[in-house]
């Protein structure tokens, strides 16, 4: 890239010719306040809070979308900058609640710190306020349009990351609000639950669906037998909430904090994602033998299973019947764990600790039950955990590593990987393979299927069967494309990977908040540090096959038979529902050829 | 939401559609102009027609919302023969229109931005007219009435009627 010299304050410092003056100023060490703009997803000039003085330009200018050009002269905090930029906070607040002290975003919000660095210590519009209700429709999403401060970063998040456009910007005005189409709540339209508008919301507008006050009361009553499962992406982000580098695991100290909150076990999805794979790659071997349905399709992500019952309905038949490891979890929580501890499976109370707010939805659908009782009865999210943890006053950081219990908490490597993209299918192969072939699979490491490309194939040559093909797609948008390149038969697979938010569950929509500074100052996408946390604990482990876990040889020696037995199929799969795109009846159209 | 796959929606207004898309185009850049020829075509922009319309153009439903609530000339209600448009500028309202608006409703039995069952009348709210001196002023298919109380509300619909 071409590099021209900027010149930020006076201080003079040479950047790429692509950079914006905001990315310029930040190398210069100049962190200019922005609010509605955020790295690659929402760069649109809209806020105005970026304003800068810019030498022979006319008036102020947005940084964040203002292109550096050789010799530029940039002034960042002119008396004249810093007021303009006051009063867009001013006039922000002025239509806003301010409910600071009860707010979910509390000293995590980035108006309320930006009213702090602009110095706004009194609001002096006192026009009218946009009342709004709050917007409880949804099992996983909580929306409160009136602390909305219209910036848009949902917008882009949930129709161009994930394309699934239930977001829009409606009315114009002071009557403009940010929200689904034709009044709907979230929960009553074609909402996958992926919370990956929650984390680009600037401010407290949307948030999760709070399960922590059920637990804290499931936690207090002594007739409860509480257990916890805690899944791969959270010990690769809990370490945030308190402060400690990103990509930092925390396992050992996860585990500790679970005992010291209360827990009376404290276990690990890691176990269920090792039966996923028991489960998944049987379903796989089955199909790929005996010609079932193909590709099949992964079933772990319950925000891209949505997004399949209302998009691609056509292809319900090709996803696995096997629960998330969540709900297989929650199904052996109330059955074979009691059984094999004596105690009364109704005393059971199942929480899981999910990088979620999908799995909140899932956790309640009619077909996660057992004669009417829940498999899961709460799922807390990374932040929600966090929050429990502070409020215990436990001192996060000094807790000592702990393991955790037997035998529910048992994983191996291939568990672990199921955090991030590719990881499911890495997991699956090093079963797969092993149980087709007669012989383990030479590396374990599957590089092609690894990484942040949106759509990732694979060609494997396994022996006694031949190539198999494979492919992986993260975020919904990109799971939008290999769908439709699967349907149209451009492209033929045996074995796809799915996981709804970008990045995989690294990235997902209950993960500790990684705000606008921090992603620009980060080299790499959050979700890329984050993982180097779950690589290093597969490769920490000497157990890295699900089938060589003693735990789950165990489970099917004592429970449950054999994979895909009777006894499984009733307990560990399911079944999924056509759900239509639109609240209303349409007729079939002719679609547009896609873009 | 349930599952609608399959089902056959016999509608003439959904043929309507595909004849003006195959017209102009389904690219995204033709949206305005197709709302607007769906507008004039069918009277209104309701849930089913924006729902298809963003299947047929392979546009996001909240996209096509969002044009149809910017532009005021659209509108997702069915428009009544006769249109009431109600002057709510800060003029007018301090003269006591909150007053008018709230008579119309009583005697139309609607609410604003509504239409009256028989299909008659469409009562709506609007932005200041620029006739401040009359304030409060009310519109009816163009007719300015100004100087209005709530009394003279009945006279105004029975002119109409
Ligand atoms: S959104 Fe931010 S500024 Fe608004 S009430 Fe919550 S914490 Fe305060
Ligand atoms: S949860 Fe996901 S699908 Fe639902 S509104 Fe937010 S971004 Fe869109
Ligand atoms: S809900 Fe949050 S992210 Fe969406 S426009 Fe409002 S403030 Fe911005
Ligand atoms: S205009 Fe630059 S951050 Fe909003």
């Amino acid at each position: 890239m071409e590099m021209v010299t900027v010149y930020i304050d006076g201080v003079e410092i040479k950047v790429p010719s692509d950079y914006t003056v905001l990315k310029a100023a930040r190398k210069a060490g100049i962190k200019i306040p922005t609010l509605c703009y955020l790295k690659d997803i929402n760069q649109i000039g809209a806020c105005r809070v970026c304003l800068v003085e810019i030498e022979k330009a006319r008036g102020l200018q947005a940084s964040c979308v203002y292109p550096v050009s050789e010799g530029l002269k940039v002034y960042t905090h002119t008396p004249k900058v810093l007021a303009a930029r006051k009063s867009v906070i001013e006039l922000l607040l002025s239509n806003h609640p301010q409910e600071c002290l009860t707010c979910s975003r509390s000293t995590n919000c980035e108006l309320q710190s930006l009213a702090k660095e602009m110095g706004v210590s009194d609001i002096p519009y006192t026009g009218e306020r946009t009342i709004h209700d709050l917007d409880l429709s949804s099992a996983s999403i909580v929306r409160d349009a009136s602390k909305c401060i219209l910036c848009r970063r949902c917008v882009s998040v949930c129709n161009q990351v994930q394309q699934v456009g239930v977001l829009g910007l409606i009315d114009r005005g002071f009557e403009a609000t940010v929200g689904p189409s034709f009044g709907h709540g979230i929960g009553e339209v074609n909402c996958t639950n992926c919370g990956q508008c929650i984390n680009v919301c600037p401010v407290g507008a949307l948030r999760e669906t709070d399960h922590t006050k059920r637990v804290w009361q499931a936690l207090a009553d002594p007739s409860k037998h509480v257990v916890v499962q805690t899944a791969p992406a959270v010990r690769a982000a809990l370490g945030e909430e308190f402060g400690l580098p990103m990509g930092t695991p925390v396992t050992g100290k996860m585990v500790a904090a679970l005992r010291r909150l209360g827990f009376d076990r404290v276990f690990d999805t890691d176990f269920s994602a090792d039966l996923t794979i028991m489960e998944e790659g049987n379903e796989v071997i089955d199909r790929l033998v005996n010609g079932g349905k193909l590709p099949v399709i992964t079933s772990c992500s319950p925000g891209w299973i949505k997004f399949c019952e209302h998009t691609y309905p056509e292809l319900l038949d090709n996803l696995s019947t096997a629960k998330s490891p969540q709900q297989m979890f929650g199904a052996l929580a109330k059955t074979y764990y009691p059984e094999i501890e004596g105690i009364d499976p109704k005393s059971i109370y199942s929480v899981s600790v999910m990088p979620c707010t999908a799995k909140k939805y899932e956790c309640q659908r009619p077909e996660m039950a057992q004669d009417g009782i829940p498999d899961v009865d709460a799922v807390l999210t990374t932040r929600e955990l966090g929050a429990m943890i502070r409020r215990a006053g436990i001192d996060f950081v000094n807790l000592p590593d702990e393991v955790a219990d037997a035998p529910m908490g048992l994983g191996t490597g291939a568990a672990d990987i199921f955090g991030v993209t590719g990881g499911v299918m890495e997991a699956a192969i090093r079963t797969v393979y092993e149980v087709v072939a007669g012989k383990p699979l030479p590396n374990l490491e599957l590089e092609p299927v690894r990484g942040m490309e949106g759509i990732k194939e694979a060609t494997l040559d396994i022996p006694n069967y031949g190539e198999v093909r494979v492919a992986v797609a993260h975020g919904l948008a990109n799971a939008g494309k290999l769908m439709d390149a699967v349907k149209s038969g451009k492209k033929q697979y045996h074995f796809i990977e799915v996981m709804g938010c970008p990045g995989g569950c690294v990235g997902g929509g209950g993960q500790p908040l990684v705000t606008s500074g921090q992603r620009l100052d980060l080299d790499e996408e959050y979700q890329v540090v984050r993982r180097k946390a779950i690589y290093a604990e597969d490769r920490g482990k000497t157990l890295r096959k699900s089938h060589d876990n003693p735990a789950i040889k165990e489970v099917y020696e004592k429970f449950l038979g054999k994979p895909l037995s009777e006894k499984s199929h009733h307990l560990l799969h399911t079944h999924y529902t056509c759900r239509g795109k639109y609240n209303v009846e349409i007729p079939e159209a002719q679609a547009a050829a896609k873009k | 939401m349930s599952c609608k796959c399959g089902s056959a929606v016999k509608d003439e207004r959904f043929v309507k559609i595909d004849q003006i898309l195959e017209q102009n185009g389904r690219d995204e850049s033709f949206l305005i102009q197709n709302l607007e020829q769906i507008q004039t075509a069918l009277g209104y922009l309701p849930e089913d027609v924006q729902s298809y319309l963003a299947e047929a153009m392979d546009i996001p439903l909240s996209k096509i919302y969002g044009v149809v609530t910017f532009y005021s000339l659209f509108t997702t209600e069915p428009i009544g023969k006769h249109k009431i448009s109600i002057c709510l500028g800060t003029a007018c309202y301090v003269k006591g229109a909150g007053d008018i608006l709230a008579e119309f409703e009583r005697q139309l039995d609607v609410k604003v931005g509504e239409t009256t069952k028989d299909g008659k009348f469409t009562l709506q709210a609007c932005r200041c007219l620029g006739a401040c001196g009359l304030a409060p002023v009310l519109n009816v298919n163009g007719k300015v009435f100004g100087r209005l109380t709530a009394d003279d509300v009945a006279g105004i619909i029975g002119q109409f009627e």
